[in-house]
């Protein structure tokens, strides 16, 4: 039985300098398999007394286990240094730039148009929409601007003959949805509009949004609640809002809406101009079928690339019609 | 309309800057432009006299003066042609700064010295004239400070005035305006007639009396019209915009811009016979004032002789009968002209004429007399002469009717939200000239004065109210309508889902214009004929689109040219065709890609986008959309013809998906291969409201097969074979593998499928999978004349 002590030191030695698991396992199956020397040791057993077979018994387990414990931990050891060394060699660049297709985005009229839309979406206006080549009728006529009518020279108009046009504001469309609907309405009428001006600060296509609301009961000063507080929610500041008394043949009484926009020299503020604004014209409401005694309403009339170029600083008109990659990019 | 302040102030004068004034007109809805000082800044010029001209010694276009400043007298060397004895001129004595920081010294001038210098108006900064010395009258004080002596603290204020403001084209409206604002009175000049010395009077015959409801004349014998207006009317002139001429000219400018009314004088000599009012006949020509020479045409009012016309109708004059510094007698004109008639004259002519201007839109048809007598006035203060009696042909039943215009005071209250007191709401008609005919129950009864055309309904008076009480002071309340809830269809996807899709696939959404270049049209879509403007910008943006196609193309040039090789663009609009008599307007969905298909990176390698990517992502937004499209090979003039998809939903013709054909390409000059795709927005945006299907429980079975296949033969067909052949239990058919090469043999193709069956409520046996795809292998042998691929 010197010899059991013997073993145990061997096979704890040689579990040491195992360097893989294969040879760990080798080592196992040597020393503590069906035939490993160690297990061999219980036949030693029968040879003993039966008082001193426990005894010895116990001893080649202790002996066993020992080994086996030594085996258990070198392979933890060995397996842990396995992963590290696996995970070591599947490491990676994690600075390198991902794989597959980039993002495009919205031109800066939509987006610009998409945050209108949703302000007045949330009011209860719907969107209508409505053809750009228009008719003499809806776009001027009905609007109470008749053809001798000097607002006309306002209107630098794109004709294809003298009754067919392109629509040089977006109201035809109100006037279309009124026509085809009963009162009240509330709209708004996103859109291309042309003129026929193009230079340094007019292209010859751009984009209006116009709103209409009909109802029977309604006035200037609710008219005043709508356009503050939507340049308030557009500019995302409580900016000081003006309504100057101006003329649209479609309105009466019509404003031009300017807001506040940084400083003049002398700490005065400075106004800018950005929408047409009033309480739609009874002639309006005539042209349309609408009783004027029993419905009132507002309209209001904005450009979109004009709140564009403010809200994002853009300082060229034309760029957003030239669609250069390294413009549009900016707005994703 | 631009007028001088101090003119202004002249006639109604509030204790306000001139900052307030123009905020204060800016906001009653008459916009300030601008305004300009009408000098330089300068000190140290004052009022000199000329005491005598030698000529320089050494120059011959040096003049060697004398001149007082009122204390001393002193030398000073002078260049102007128009120097002379006894002229008062504005003198910068030494120590005077002009215009631009320009310090006058003691200088020598080719060896003369000079203490001083006389000033020509551009060196004032009062004209671009320097032709010359600025004369100065005689009267002139010497010594007194020019600045002084001119009013020149005085500055021009540009109004940008609406259309309906016909009113405000005038001191005198701009006057009653601020005088409203200040609650103050305001001054005119008082217009008392003048007295005739003789009874010639000039033969007036109106023949188009709905044109020309009234038209007055008077002739004004043995003028001077050598003599020039006094500085004060040229300085309110120019200060105003408008250039001294004459006298005749000036007075009767200057009584536009006073009163509002546009006139004018004739040279009597000139005159056949008498004048006629009437519209132009086909065919006759005059030269106008301007030089050039007009063909009138049919519907132009004109003022004519018995002979031929001589002038436009509130236009312009003829050059032939216009006056000149030998004029004699003169013939002037005031005249009430009707706006409807003088509607696009001018511009018709290519003219835009402060008259027209004023006529088009509405002079106060009252005031011809009033204006006549009042030139009469200041035109004898100059030219002397002797007046006749005015003739007056006026056409009652033409001339606009006076206005009375009711006013309720709950209607009032209802446009504008609050209630203005009585007191308030007369005060401010009164002002305006608004005069209260009546107290009615609920409001008052308003005549509406001549001079204010466009006040004839309750709202135009609602808005004066509205305006005068200050929009501004008005109260903000939120509208209080109910809203009904709209129906929403689920099935139906909005434009903006569509747009969200492109750009999270890599596309940049671009907007072009709806106009494009009949060539690029002529290339993208040479069946059809674009609806062209009648008046484009230019020819390159001259016709409707047919296609998105040529503003896509030619946005990708834009790029191509400004190194941008990967573009992935797309668009959603109209297009436009004519359709025999009606124009369709059809909303559609555009894109084009061209270069590397992802973003060049270490990961993603350099491939070129091909037909399958762009195809890859329209089938990714037909599933997203809900519906299914066909892809069948066809032909398209602008597409390769072996590489054109028409895309179809239903048997309908939904759009197109193609590679740009090579040839066009290159008339474009365009890099690289362009796929394009192009479909009707409406016919794709409606897919359906999602139904549950039990989820089966059961095994799914796979089968792959490999054939050759003629490479004529379409996969569609060699799935529509397989799939009427594999049975119900057929869940899903993938072609893995396309191969072509030589071990295939000419004009042959190898294709793999696999194919998946799983049943909803058994497990399916061998047999049952077998027998269906040995079914659809033979159909394949059959009828398409696939071999198996050992």
């Amino acid at each position: 039985m010197e010899n059991l002590e013997q073993l145990v030191q061997d096979g704890l030695a040689a579990v040491d300098s195992a360097d893989s698991l294969q040879a760990l396992d080798q080592i196992r199956v040597e020393y503590l398999g069906k035939k490993g020397v160690i297990t061999q040791q219980a036949k030693t057993l029968g040879k003993l007394s039966a008082e001193e077979r426990p005894a010895a018994g116990q001893k080649i387990n202790e002996a066993k286990g020992q080994v086996e414990e030594a085996i258990n931990a070198r392979r933890s050891d060995l397996e842990r240094a396995a992963i590290e060394q696996k995970l070591a060699s599947e490491s990676i660049d994690v600075t390198l730039p991902g794989r597959g297709q980039d993002l495009g985005g919205l031109h800066p009229v939509t987006r610009t148009l998409q945050r209108i839309e949703h302000f007045f979406a949330r009011a209860g206006y719907t969107v209508e929409q409505g053809p750009e080549i228009e008719d003499d009728y809806h776009n001027f006529e009905a609007l109470n601007i008749p053809g001798h009518h000097p607002a006309r020279a306002m209107h630098d108009t794109f004709y294809f003959n003298p009754g067919t046009l392109l629509r040089t504001h977006t109201s035809p469309v109100q006037i279309r949805t009124m026509e085809a609907g009963k009162p009240p309405f509330r709209m708004i009428c996103p859109g291309r509009v042309y003129r026929c001006d193009s230079d340094m600060t007019h292209t010859p296509m751009f984009h209006q949004v116009e709103g209409l609301l009909v109802e029977k009961n309604v006035s200037f000063a609710d008219l005043k609640s709508t356009v503050e507080e939507f340049l308030r929610v557009f500019f995302e500041r409580d900016l000081q809002v003006r309504f100057r008394p101006s003329y649209f043949p479609f309105t009466e009484p019509s404003a031009e809406v300017d807001i506040e926009w940084g400083r003049e020299a002398d700490g005065s503020i400075k106004w800018l101009e950005v929408m047409g604004c009033g309480m739609v014209h009874p002639k309006v409401f005539e042209y349309c079928g609408i009783d004027a005694e029993e419905y009132r309403g507002f309209a209001f009339g904005l450009g979109v690339e004009r709140l564009a170029m403010l809200r994002y600083g853009v300082n060229d008109l034309r760029m957003f019609f030239e669609n250069d990659l390294r413009f549009l990019r900016q707005f994703r | 309309m631009k007028f001088s302040e101090q003119w202004l102030r002249e006639w109604v004068n509030p204790q306000i800057d001139t900052q307030e004034l123009m905020d204060q007109i800016t906001m009653a809805g008459l916009e300030v432009d601008g305004f300009e000082p009408v000098a330089g800044q300068f000190s140290g010029v004052v009022v000199g006299e000329v005491q005598s001209v030698g000529p320089h010694p050494d120059a011959d276009k040096l003049r060697v003066c004398q001149v007082s400043d009122g204390a001393s007298e002193v030398q000073v060397v002078c260049g102007a042609p128009n120097v002379r004895e006894g002229m008062k001129v504005p003198f910068a004595v030494v120590g005077a700064v002009l215009p631009g920081d320009f310090k006058i010294k003691k200088a020598k001038l080719r060896g003369q010295p000079s203490e001083g210098m006389l000033c020509s108006e551009s060196e004032l900064g009062l004209s671009d004239n320097h032709d010359g010395l600025m004369e100065l009258p005689a009267d002139a004080p010497v010594g007194q400070d020019v600045a002084d002596y001119l009013k020149l603290n005085d500055v021009t204020i540009d109004v940008d005035l609406t259309p309906n403001r016909a009113d405000c084209l005038s001191i005198k409206g701009i006057a009653r305006e601020v005088g409203v604002l200040n609650s103050m009175l305001v001054n005119s000049p008082a217009i008392e007639p003048v007295e005739s010395v003789h009874s010639e009077v000039p033969d007036i015959r109106v023949e188009a009396p709905a044109g020309c409801p009234r038209y007055l004349g008077r002739i004004l014998r043995n003028v001077n019209l050598q003599a020039e207006s006094p500085l004060w009317m040229q300085e309110k002139l120019r200060r105003s915009g408008i250039r001294s001429i004459d006298a005749a000219v000036d007075v009767t400018n200057y009584v536009m811009l006073e009163l509002g009314q546009p006139m004018h004088a004739f040279d009597r000599d000139e005159i056949q016979g008498g004048i006629v009012v009437r519209m132009a006949r086909i065919g006759e020509k005059l030269v106008l004032l301007d030089g050039q020479e007009v063909e009138l045409t049919q519907g132009t009012l004109v003022i004519a002789d018995h002979e031929k016309p001589i002038a436009i109708a509130g236009v312009m004059g003829g050059e032939h009968s216009g006056v000149s510094p030998k004029t004699r007698d003169l013939v002037l004109e005031s005249a009430y002209f009707d706006p409807i008639t003088l509607a696009g004259k001018a511009r018709h002519y290519g003219l835009h004429t402060d008259a027209s201007h004023r006529f088009e839109r509405g002079v106060d048809y009252k005031l011809a007399r009033d204006a006549m007598e009042r030139a009469t006035r200041l035109l004898m203060d100059i030219v002397g002469g002797e007046p006749g009696e005015i003739v007056e042909v006026a056409s009652d039943e033409d001339i606009p009717e006076d206005r009375v215009v009711d006013l309720r005071s709950r209607r009032l209250n209802d446009v504008l939200g609050m209630e203005i007191d009585r007191t308030t709401v007369e005060e401010i008609l009164t002002r305006l000239g608004l005069r209260v005919e009546k107290l009615l129950k609920d409001g008052w009864r308003v005549s509406v004065p001549s001079f204010r055309p466009d006040i004839s309904i309750e709202e135009d008076l609602i808005e004066e109210v509205g305006r005068i009480y200050g929009y501004n002071n008005l109260p903000v309340t939120e509208p209080t309508g109910s809203l009904g809830l709209r129906p929403e269809q689920e099935a139906v996807r909005p434009v903006s889902a569509i747009r969200n899709f492109f750009v999270d696939h890599g596309y940049q959404e671009a907007v072009t214009y709806s106009f494009v270049d009949p060539k690029v049209q002529q290339l993208v879509d040479p069946d059809r004929q674009g609806i062209a403007l009648a008046n484009p910008i230019s020819s390159d943006l001259s016709v409707m689109r047919t296609s998105l196609w040529s503003g896509l193309l030619k946005t990708v040039a834009h790029n191509q040219n400004r190194q941008q090789p990967r573009i992935r663009l797309f668009e959603t609009g109209l297009r436009f065709l004519q359709e025999g008599e009606r124009i369709d307007q059809q909303p559609m969905l555009a894109g084009v890609v061209v270069g590397s298909q992802y973003p060049e990176n270490w990961a993603n390698g350099r491939r070129t986008a091909d037909f399958f990517d762009v195809k890859g992502d329209l089938e990714s937004l037909f599933s997203l959309l809900g519906i299914e499209i066909h892809f069948v090979g066809s032909q398209h003039p602008a597409l390769h013809p072996g590489q054109t998809a028409e895309l179809m939903r239903d048997g309908e013709h939904v759009g197109w998906l193609g590679t740009l054909h090579p040839q066009v390409q290159k008339n474009l000059e365009l890099n690289g291969t362009i796929l394009m795709f192009e479909l009707f927005l409406n016919s794709i945006v409606t897919g359906y409201v999602p139904n549950f299907k039990e989820i089966s429980k059961f095994p799914e079975v796979r089968r792959d097969l490999a054939i050759i296949i003629g490479s004529e033969v379409a996969f569609a067909d060699v799935e529509r074979v397989a799939r009427k052949h594999a049975g119900e239990q057929l869940t899903a058919l993938r072609a893995f593998d396309v191969y072509e090469g030589e071990s295939l043999g000419e004009g042959n193709r190898s294709l793999a499928l696999s194919l998946f069956w799983q049943h909803p409520e058994r497990t399916l046996n061998e047999d049952e999978v077998h027998s269906l795809f040995n079914g659809v292998i033979d159909a394949l042998k059959e009828e398409l004349g696939a071999t198996l691929r050992s």
